[in-house]
């Protein structure tokens, strides 16, 4: 089985605006991580993976006139969207263009600051349908002019991967000939006041994988690929192949993952069954690795399930960006993809000593590799688990 | 793509199911309806019920009485629209925040926040560890579900699936959607919905749930044919856009039985239900909902279960009826919705 | 039966949902978590919040719940010991 071909890609994160700057911050193990300054909280000591351009500048970027209402979670996916389209070979997308887009909170950051003024005052209430995550979809496909099938994926942490997911099955069916997918989450008060009532938000930068990691740092940013069908792929180079993909329930709890990583385990096989590979052809893996107790530790564990002694070379690249959540599957998607190009395997930072429980060592440093197949994982609250398989094309 | 037979249904909306026989609707003379309370005890175990929101409440239910009515004990996918998910949650995680100014605060709301929690917790309870996914598209998200469930019925190993769509109401973030037009700023009695000449319309909570095979079974009443999104388009693109429809599935506009219109009474935005009305179906009879179950982001599940109630019983209740042409032995039947002039969906279903 | 213990089953009983109960029903010895009350994790997130908000104390490590939530009377003891308010 071939796999979808991956013809466009775009990105912002903390680490960079763009691909070229990503790939360098990945490259210089530079992180994005900060300290809040344009999400306006009074947890100024809590490290995030901050995008230090604020919406006003997102909106001169883009161009929008003063009255626009794109949310900011709507500004990144437009920025990710904008340089995909300016690295194709299009003017403007076709019409026949699907577009499924993952978040896991949409445009809250709009509701949350307007909540009290909706009834004062009229200026704010073109944010009031902000408040469902298929109004920040809308927002982007408008500005693309994407009137065809456009929906939204929301679930939480494995939102995006969903999307890459559901678009690589719609060209696969038959249903649609190119579809751009992947996700965009910003940082809120909302979330950020959440995670923090859970108490896995860590003090200091997260340590994924590490036995003495305390808790994730979050993230914002925006990314998409663009998937094409054989039929029209002509003569643009293809970055890489959706070729595996599999989405399983852990079924255990509404946020914890169980001991035993069931859903992660399940996710993993059906990618694996999908891409019609066995566990041993995987190069490297881009773990969901948020640093928290409980993740990192049921990931492990069924990494061990379906790798026995053998896994492969692996790390989280949330110790750069933060975690993401909606967006984070089509981030780590465009890292996969850039390990394949650039042979590269990106650092798991912050780490010093292996897990007691299962001695595994994720890439620590940069390393050259030749990798032909990547494995992606995103897991999200609700027992949400995602596996995706990249592969070299050709 | 392959066949797909519909063998469970179920729904709660701010109608009472025995309508269909009744004939006799619940009169609402405000603008915000709610779902009618069922015993949820009856089928969910308190302890696990005392933190679901009604979203919850209303979908797990629904999806119990599906899969009893399929026969089926555990479905092989979970799949769920809703366009605003625990709304209650978020506004009641939203309100502490704020007015706490981010104060200690409980997690249990934040944790029921995410928008799939409700097909979270229905695999949970069932202990259902197959693909699961949920879809927040404004008034596509159950037409998005079940676009993923005719990709998953391609699955070798996928053999049932449950698919819903619910949403909830919510005191403050329902109430905003009077500020912006969304709800219209008089209250009117919900059977009059159609007579309304004026800008937004009155919202609804519900949830409607199915439990669909790539298999007949003895169970199998209905096939679902096809589905189709499409986010934005000018009501003169409509006719095409549905005799594209049709053509795919080799139906002929003809051939097409009756029509469910989510009509809702917004006087900006009827206008797409009117040009079929007048036009492309005046012939055929014209069937609404929305005037009983009122507005929301996947109440086009509720016109799924009328739909194929209809063809399960043969019978099309006078209450549903825009006009007064009759239809009887009911094949095809096509509905059609969309909200605020966007994300327009299209539903086929045939009867066996 | 101290006002303390009562006063724990009344909140306990509002901040966590339990809806159908009644103060009498929950005994001082019986388990919270686990057989007994059948309280789970997100519960515990939920009392470390009663902890502070009601009795001014703070739990910085959410494993220390495991023994002062064993309990209505472990709780007692514990808040008795470490109460600000």
């Amino acid at each position: 089985m071939k796999g979808v071909a991956v013809t466009g890609m775009g990105i912002i994160s903390s680490i960079g605006v763009n691909l070229e700057e990503s790939f360098n911050s990945l490259q210089s193990g530079k992180d994005g991580i900060s300290f809040p300054e344009i999400l306006p909280t009074s947890y100024k000591n809590l490290l995030v993976g901050e995008i230090k351009l604020n919406n006003a500048e997102l909106s001169e970027i883009l161009d929008l006139p003063k009255t626009h209402s794109y949310t900011r979670a709507a500004l990144l996916g437009t920025h990710a969207i904008k340089e995909l389209l300016n690295n194709s070979k299009y003017d403007q997308f076709p019409e026949d263009t699907g577009f499924i887009s993952g978040t896991s909170i949409g445009g809250i950051d709009m509701t949350e600051k307007h909540f009290y003024d909706f009834s004062e005052n009229a200026e704010y209430q073109k944010y009031i349908q902000a408040q469902h995550p298929g109004f920040t979809t809308e927002k982007i496909a408008e500005y693309f002019d994407l009137s065809g099938t456009v929906t939204t994926i929301s679930t939480a942490c494995s939102s995006a991967a969903n999307a890459i997911m559901m678009g690589a099955r719609m060209i696969q069916s038959r249903k649609l000939k190119r579809v751009i997918v992947g996700g965009s989450d910003c940082l809120t008060k909302f979330t950020l006041n959440g995670f923090n009532s859970l108490k896995i938000l860590s003090p200091q930068k997260s340590k994924p994988f590490d036995h003495n990691r305390d808790g994730l740092n979050l993230g914002e940013a925006a990314g998409y690929l663009l998937l094409e069908a054989e039929a029209v792929i002509r003569d643009k180079p293809v970055l890489g192949r959706v070729s595996g993909y599999g989405n399983a329930n852990d079924a255990f709890h509404q946020t914890a993952s169980s001991e035993n990583g069931e859903g992660a385990y399940q996710a993993i096989s059906k990618a694996l069954n999908k891409a019609g590979i066995s566990a041993s052809e995987i190069d490297y893996i881009n773990a969901h690795g948020t640093g928290t107790k409980n993740n990192d530790l049921s990931e492990s564990v069924a990494l061990k399930r379906i790798f026995g002694d053998n896994v492969p070379d692996f790390s989280s690249t949330k110790g750069f960006t933060g975690h993401t959540l909606g967006a984070a599957g089509a981030i780590e998607a465009i890292f996969s993809l850039l390990s394949i190009q650039k042979e590269n395997m990106f650092p798991n930072l912050n780490f010093n000593a292996e897990m007691y429980e299962t001695g595994l060592i994720p890439v620590s440093k940069l390393q050259n590799k030749q990798i032909g197949t990547v494995l992606s994982n995103s897991f999200g609250f609700g027992g949400n688990c995602t596996s995706l398989i990249f592969q070299k094309d050709g | 793509m392959g066949k797909i037979y519909i063998n469970g249904i179920s729904s709660i909306s701010p109608q009472s199911e025995s309508i269909f026989e009744t004939e006799n609707p619940k009169q609402y003379k405000e603008n915000i309806l709610s779902a009618v309370e069922l015993d949820f005890k009856s089928l969910i175990k308190p302890v696990m019920l005392r933190r679901m929101s009604k979203a919850v409440k209303m979908a797990l239910f629904c999806s119990k009485q599906a899969l009893l009515e399929a026969k089926i004990e555990m479905p092989d996918a979970i799949l769920v629209g809703t366009g605003q998910g625990c709304m209650k949650d978020t506004e009641k995680f939203m309100t502490h925040m704020l007015e706490s100014e981010e104060g200690l605060l409980s997690p249990t709301s934040f944790i029921q926040s995410t928008h799939n929690t409700v097909a979270g917790q229905i695999a949970l309870d069932l202990k259902c560890k197959g693909h699961n996914m949920t879809f927040s598209q404004n008034a596509v998200s159950f037409e998005s579900a079940l676009l993923d469930a005719i990709l998953q019925l391609e699955e070798e190993h996928v053999k049932n699936i449950l698919v819903g769509g619910v949403d909830e109401i919510s005191n403050e973030f329902t109430g905003f959607q009077k500020l912006d037009g969304q709800i219209k700023s008089d209250n009117i009695n919900n059977i009059d919905l159609y007579a309304s000449k004026t800008s937004g319309t009155i919202i609804s909570e519900s949830a409607a749930f199915f439990s669909i095979t790539s298999k007949k079974t003895p169970e199998s009443f209905t096939e679902l044919k096809d589905v189709e999104i499409i986010n934005s388009m000018a009501a003169s693109e409509l006719n095409a856009k549905i005799e594209n429809f049709l053509e795919r599935n080799n139906i002929k506009i003809t051939e097409i039985d009756a029509v469910i219109l989510g009509k809702n009474g917004d006087s900006r935005f009827d206008h797409y239900y009117d040009t079929l009305q007048n036009g492309m179906f005046s012939e055929k009879c014209q069937l609404g909902f929305k005037h009983l179950v009122g507005d929301n982001n996947s109440v086009s599940s509720y016109a799924l279960f009328l739909a194929s109630k209809i063809l399960k019983e043969n019978k099309i209740p006078e209450i549903f009826k825009l006009n007064t042409l009759n239809c009887d032995n009911p094949r095809n039947i096509l509905i059609y919705n969309q909200y605020l002039g966007k994300n327009h969906g299209l539903i086929l279903i045939q009867s066996l | 039966m101290s006002d303390l213990h009562t006063e724990l089953k009344q909140s306990i009983i509002q901040q966590l949902n339990l809806e159908d109960m009644e103060v009498s029903e929950i005994e001082n010895d019986e388990h919270l978590f686990g057989d007994g009350l059948g309280l789970d994790s997100i519960d515990a997130l939920e009392l470390i919040v009663l902890l502070e908000k009601d009795y001014g104390i703070k739990l910085t490590d959410p494993n220390q719940g495991k023994e002062i939530f064993n309990s209505i009377n472990s709780m007692a003891d514990f808040i008795e010991k470490n109460r600000i308010r």
